[in-house]
């Protein structure tokens, strides 16, 4: 039980450490960190690297954003078992739909209620 | 041309030398306490969502990345998210509380221009490319996988 929290915490942490080094050791831009760590997620899914990942240490790896990549993949390959190619467009969102919505949906009433500070 | 090029040169050179040095090993262990402090709050809320409210463990993780996303809103809007993000640098970035932020920061910068082109486009100017790559390599990897 406890393992698991310490697991989220490392992994986690290191996914983000090793971003900074990243950042601080090239001219990338915060957006080029995110792009890649979606497609990389993606990539991962595909290999069947992510869903072990996640076995292992939770939270760890949901929390960044390359879990973007693992929930938009996984709904494509789950729909395409279904579906063939159809699915391929149908199951882009199955999975990511939550919380692609949710992202939008209170960004978008966050930006209302507050304003920028002078 | 040749002189001005070499004058930038030595230009830049100047100016790296005298930039404070960065102190990447701090950085990285800032971004790492930092992002895998989201993470392990994120893996109680996890936790919490499954034992106390009975969510399956996929319902569960969703909920946990609204919960995440409204938490990164809100510290966005409340101007605390910033400052972690000084700190912390790509530790507030990579989780998803940075994508949260990364929607309502620039929204907000811009909203003095409206509703539709300063609210509505800039919640999109990093979290439409992340979308848009996210989707498309999505698909790549179904077609390839429903392919071969």
């Amino acid at each position: 039980m406890v393992g698991i929290f310490l697991k989220a915490f490392l992994i986690g942490g290191l996914i983000c450490g090793i971003c900074q080094l990243i950042l601080d050791n090239t001219d990338y831009t915060p957006a080029h960190i995110m792009v890649s760590l979606v497609i990389i997620g993606s990539v991962f899914t595909g290999l069947g690297w992510y869903d072990p990942l996640k076995e292992f240490a939770g939270a760890g790896v949901t929390i960044p954003v390359s879990n973007f990549g693992y929930i938009l993949t996984k709904g494509v390959q789950e729909a395409a078992e279904k579906d063939g190619l159809l699915g391929l467009f149908k199951g882009v969102l199955d999975i990511a739909s939550a919380g692609i919505s949710a992202s939008v949906i209170i960004a978008f009433f966050m930006a209302l209620i507050f304003n920028p500070k002078e | 041309m040749k002189n001005i090029n070499k004058t930038t040169d030595e230009f830049n050179k100047i100016v790296k030398k005298e930039q404070p040095a960065v102190n990447k090993v701090s950085n990285f262990l800032k971004a790492y306490l930092v992002g895998g402090t989201i993470c392990l709050i994120g893996q109680i809320f996890w936790e919490l969502y499954m034992t106390l409210f009975d969510y399956s463990q996929q319902d569960a993780e969703t909920m946990v990345t609204i919960t995440m996303i409204f938490l990164g809103g809100l510290l966005t809007g409340l101007d605390v998210y910033d400052e972690i993000g000084q700190f912390a640098g790509a530790g507030s970035l990579v989780p998803v509380t940075g994508f949260a932020n990364s929607m309502v920061a620039p929204a907000l910068e811009y909203k003095q221009e409206g509703f539709i082109i300063g609210i509505g486009a800039n919640l999109f100017s990093i979290a439409g490319p992340v979308l848009a790559y996210g989707m498309v390599s999505a698909f790549l990897v179904g077609l390839i996988k429903t392919l071969f």
